[in-house]
Parts: C-alpha cells; sequence; structure tokens
C-alpha cells in the first residue's frame, strides 16, 4: 500500500519532468490540460506527508535527492558534454555547512547557505578547471572530490581530534518539504536557462566551442555561471539530506558514488531528452532503495546488467526507448486508416 | 585610416615561423584577397587576426585601436567575423539555429529575440539556404555548411569577414555563385578579406590581393601588379599548379 503511493509520487515527479520538456517545445497544442495537470500532480506531492506512511515520504526524499543531483548534472554536461564528477563535492560542501552551523542559523538559512557555498566553490574550480578539455577535465572533478575528502579529513584530525560531526537533526516531513521545493527550484531554472539564449549558448559550446567563441559567445563566462548555478543545488541538496543522518565524516559525506549515480541515472534515462534524466533517476533510486536493503548482491548485479544492456543497446535511455515505442504505435495507427 | 592594420605581426610553433613580421591593412569597402602555396601561414594570420592566437611580437588594429590580447568573443563583438577552413559548424542544430547564435550573441548592440529570428531568415536567404532552415546542418553538404558559415558569421552583422576558403571544391556554377555571394556581401557595406587558392575566383573579384610565403609577405597589390611580380610568379604561381587543392 505504502509502495503504491510511493509510486503514484514517482509518477507525478516524472510528469512534471516531462511537462518542462513539454513546454519547451513550439507544439503548444493542449497546453491548458497539461498545465492543469501540474496542478493536480504538486498537490499529490505536497500533501503525501498528510496521507502517506512516514516510509512513503523518507522513500520520496530519497529519491528526490538523486533526482537533483542528476538533473542539475545533465543540465551542465548533457549539453556542454563536460563530464563533471564533481556532484560529490558539491553535495559533501552542503552537508558539512550543515554539519558546522545547523544549531546556530535557522534551517532554509543552513540550507540557502549549502548552496552559495558550493556555488563558490564552483566558480573556482570552474574558473581553473573548463578550460581543461575532455579526460582531463574529468579528472580534474574526479581528483576535488579527493582533494577534499583528505583536507577535511586532516583539518578534522588536527584540530578538532574526531574525525566525524553530529548533525542537527530536523522532521522527516521537514526535510521532505524541502527537498521537493529544491527539486521545484531546480525546474523552473533549467526551464528559464534552456529557453532562453543560455540554453543555446551552451548547446553550441557542446557542438563546437571554438565556433561558439567566435560567434561572441563568452564561452568560459556561460559555462561556469551554468556550472555554479548547477552546484548551487547540489549544495542545497546535500546541506537539507544530512539532517536525516545525524552523523557524518568526511568520507561519507563525500563519497565518490554520488557523482558516478548521476552520470549513470542520466546516461539510462536518456540525455537527450529533458525528462530523461528525471526518468532515470526516479527509477534507479527507487530499485536502489528496494533492492539495496533486500537483495544487495542482486541488485549490484542487475545493476551492471541494466547499465551495460542500456549503453549497447538504448543509446537515447529510456526516454529514447518511449519515443521509439510511440513511433511504433502512430505507424501502426496510420496502417489500420 | 584603415579598418584594419597589422605591423609586424608575428607568431612560432616551436622552430616554425608560421607568420613572420608581418605588415599589411585592409580598407573599408574592399574585397582583399589572401593568397600563398600550403602552409604559408594564411590560416594563421586569419586565427591571429580573430584572437584564436595572439601574435608574439605584432600588433593589430582595428580603426585605429589596438586589439591585442583581447578574447574571441569581443573581437567577434567588435566587427571581426570569419569562417572556418574545415568547417565548424554546430552539427545537431538545425541550420537556422546556426545563424540565430551569430545574431543573438555576436552584435554589439543587442538584437532582441524576434529580430534576431528575423535576421536570421533573411540571412538564410540572402545564401540561398532557405529551403534547409530546419534540416541538422550536418546533413547539408560541404557547400551548403560552408554557405552557412557565412550567413552565421554575417548574423554577428560584422565590419570584416574573414572567409577561408569557402571556395575549395565547388564545381562551377557552384564557384559563380561563390563569387557572386562575395560580391553581394561586399555591396552589403561589409569589407571582405578571402583566403582562396582558386585563381579565377581571386582574380576575377578582388581589389587588392595579399600574397604570404613561408610566414613572410611577398606580395600586395592589384590583380594585375601581383599577376606581374617577379617573386610572385616565382614562388606563387609556379607552384599553383600543385596548390590547386
Ligand atoms: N596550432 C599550430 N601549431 C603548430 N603548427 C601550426 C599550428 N597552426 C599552423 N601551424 C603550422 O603553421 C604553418 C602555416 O599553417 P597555415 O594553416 O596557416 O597555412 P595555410 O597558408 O593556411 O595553408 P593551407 O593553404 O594549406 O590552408 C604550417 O606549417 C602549419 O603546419
Ligand atoms: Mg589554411
Amino acid at each position: 500500500m505504502s509502495d503504491l503511493m510511493v509510486i503514484i509520487n514517482m509518477l507525478a515527479l516524472v510528469y512534471l519532468g516531462w511537462f518542462v520538456e513539454r513546454s519547451l517545445q513550439k507544439n503548444k497544442s493542449k497546453m491548458w490540460l497539461f498545465s492543469g495537470l501540474v496542478v493536480v500532480m504538486l498537490v499529490i506531492l505536497f500533501t503525501l506527508p498528510n496521507y502517506g506512511p512516514t516510509y512513503s515520504y523518507i522513500m520520496v526524499t530519497t529519491i528526490l535527492m538523486y533526482l537533483v543531483l542528476t538533473v542539475s548534472w545533465a543540465l551542465f554536461s548533457g549539453p556542454t558534454g563536460y563530464i563533471s564528477l564533481a556532484p560529490a563535492a558539491f553535495f559533501g560542501v552542503g552537508i558539512y555547512t550543515s554539519a558546522v552551523l545547523g544549531k546556530d542559523i535557522p534551517l532554509l538559512a543552513v540550507v540557502l547557505l549549502g548552496g552559495i557555498l558550493s556555488f563558490v566553490l564552483a566558480m573556482i574550480v570552474g574558473a581553473l578547471t573548463l578550460r581543461l578539455k575532455g579526460t582531463y577535465f574529468i579528472m580534474f572533478t574526479f581528483g576535488l572530490v579527493l582533494l577534499i575528502t583528505n583536507l577535511l579529513l586532516w583539518y578534522e584530525i588536527k584540530f578538532t581530534g574526531t574525525r566525524g560531526r553530529f548533525v542537527v537533526a530536523a522532521g522527516n516531513d521537514t526535510i521532505y518539504y524541502v527537498m521537493l521545493g529544491i527539486f521545484i527550484l531546480l525546474l523552473i531554472t533549467a526551464f528559464i536557462i534552456k529557453r532562453s539564449k543560455f540554453g543555446l549558448a551552451l548547446q553550441s559550446i557542446g557542438q563546437n566551442e571554438e565556433a561558439a567563441a567566435h560567434m561572441g559567445i563568452n564561452v568560459t563566462g556561460v559555462k561556469v555561471i551554468v556550472f555554479a548555478i548547477t552546484a548551487f543545488f547540489m549544495g542545497m541538496a546535500g546541506a537539507i539530506m544530512t539532517m536525516k543522518w545525524t552523523y557524518i565524516d568526511p568520507y561519507s559525506a563525500f563519497d565518490l558514488f554520488r557523482s558516478f549515480l548521476p552520470v549513470l541515472m542520466a546516461i539510462f534515462g536518456g540525455m537527450r531528452y529533458f525528462y530523461g534524466p528525471v526518468l532515470g533517476s526516479v527509477i534507479f533510486a527507487y530499485l536502489e532503495e528496494k533492492l539495496l536493503t533486500e537483495f544487495p548482491y542482486v541488485y549490484k548485479l542487475a545493476f551492471g546488467i541494466v547499465l551495460i544492456a542500456v549503453i549497447l543497446y538504448l543509446p537515447d535511455g529510456l526516454a529514447g526507448l518511449v519515443d521509439k515505442i510511440r513511433a511504433r504505435i502512430a505507424r501502426k495507427k496510420n496502417a489500420l486508416t | 585610416m584603415h579598418l584594419l592594420e597589422g605591423k609586424g605581426v608575428s607568431i612560432h610553433f616551436g622552430g616554425l615561423a608560421a607568420v613572420s613580421d608581418v605588415d599589411f591593412y585592409v580598407d573599408e569597402g574592399e574585397i582583399v584577397g589572401l593568397i600563398g602555396p600550403n602552409g604559408a601561414g594564411k590560416t594563421t594570420l586569419f586565427n591571429l587576426i580573430s584572437a584564436a592566437l595572439e601574435p608574439k611580437p605584432g600588433e593589430i588594429l582595428l580603426k585605429g585601436k589596438r586589439i591585442n590580447g583581447l578574447k574571441p568573443y569581443q573581437i567577434c563583438r567588435l566587427g571581426i567575423a570569419r569562417t572556418f577552413q574545415t568547417v565548424k559548424i554546430f552539427g545537431s542544430l538545425p541550420a537556422i539555429e546556426n545563424v540565430r547564435i551569430g545574431s543573438l550573441f555576436g552584435p554589439l548592440n543587442r538584437l532582441s529575440t524576434m529580430e534576431a529570428t528575423k535576421e536570421a531568415i533573411e540571412l538564410l536567404e540572402f545564401v540561398g539556404l532557405s529551403d534547409v532552415a530546419s534540416a541538422p546542418a550536418k546533413d547539408l553538404t560541404l557547400s551548403s555548411q560552408k554557405r552557412l558559415e557565412v550567413a552565421r558569421a554575417l548574423a554577428t552583422r560584422p565590419a570584416l569577414l574573414l572567409l577561408d576558403e569557402i571556395m575549395a571544391g565547388l564545381n562551377q556554377t557552384e564557384l559563380l555563385e561563390a563569387m557572386e555571394l562575395v560580391k553581394k556581401i561586399q555591396k552589403r557595406g561589409v569589407t571582405v578579406v578571402m583566403i582562396e587558392h582558386v585563381m579565377k575566383a581571386i582574380m576575377g573579384i578582388c581589389d587588392r590581393i595579399i600574397v604570404l610565403h613561408h610566414g613572410k609577405k611577398i606580395g600586395d597589390g592589384t590583380p594585375q601588379e601581383v599577376a606581374n611580380s617577379k617573386t610572385v610568379i616565382e614562388v606563387y604561381l609556379g607552384e599553383a599548379s600543385d596548390a590547386g587543392d
């Protein structure tokens, strides 16, 4: 029963992602219907703690966390082709903001600050590394996570004498509402960026960076600012998510898995589509939570097999598959009439 | 005052002096041809003017103002646009979007989205690509891709347009069309510098020709003067038969 509620809310999340994609298209037919449905979905999502058992919104919170990481990651790396492995770093900065300041300032201020500090870190890192191409950029962002982890570890042991920290906890429903708010803010931001000329600039950078520069695009500027905006959301997500975990240390806060998963989830869902990464992370996160606790070995095996299958047979991910099936149905219909 | 002027422009790649101590100028309204054998340094000179590379040493002036050390996007907004010898289009974007990017980001005074779109449509028609406006740029033929680059460059509203071998590999009809196009660009009030190996085109439409050889300038004058220059005939026209690719 509670699983059914989780699934309904998952569908609502995917719908929101699909709606953003649809709003970006020129096709404006039936928009009134789709907008109406958005309201319904938002009501379903925002009232979940009122009708669903605690387990259901804890679960959806975790799904939302992966959603925020994946959709932000794809917002920058999708069009530009710069594969960043820094999400864990930005998420971790949020976590530590919470751990250090959580008891002194109000919850929303902590979350905002976590986002801002990640934003600043991303500006610095971006200015230093976004001129690196391909593998070098990937390796640098990967190294960044390791660097911060070890620096922090050294600092904690040298100056505080303990490796970890306790975090001020917050209620499960509060964490859920804040995470949902972050996700919706992210969708709005993604919509604005994609619809504005920055969206076009990002795409042109991914297609041919040199030509983009000669067309009057400040390529470094555009890359750094969008990279930092996506880090802002990752930082906020980290700041609120920690309040569920109560105890953290540098290893758990800067877990590299949180850098890899967004990449995998986005590919799994299909990066050519805006709702692809949404679909990918919702399904992936659900399966991870379900299978990891109940059948850890089966999970890891299934994880590997599915990933390989998707990369080999579904270059455009699940969203691409959906498109293909829809095209086939449309063709059948045409053949019949 | 010259529209564009270079003083002692040079650049070395390791031991190779790709462009060495070149003085040149371009006046408003001209079509200037830039010729020379393969590897002479023509494309490198374009890279220096458009700030893909920085001259060391040397100085480049646009309307009397030094533009060394600026970034490519700033050079573009100051009014210098270019095309690329090996096409550099935004392949998966529709042709029209390629041009719209130029009009959205290139002009110094920003256009509204509506104006940018209108201008992109007009420019696609200008280069004869209206039919394929919504096709992905990578699906266009090479000669269409070259014209798309011209439209995209014009969309940035340049005072000076640098064309790098837009006529390479064209058949006779296409060649005549391309020559006509360059003439039309001049009539729009845009000054043109064109690199070309196709002698017929160069001699036919250029007001003046600059000749490079091993990174050095060895000739500069009207098509007649250059065609009659002994040095030019020796080092370039003599080799032209094997440089016609
Ligand atoms: N970025 C670079 N690094 C090293 N060498 C370079 C670079 N760019 C150009 N060169 C070298 O400089 C010389 C001039 O090259 P350039 O491309 O300017 O010639 P070009 O006159 O345009 O020739 P073509 O007619 O074949 O296009 C060549 O020897 C080339 O190999
Ligand atoms: Mg060349």
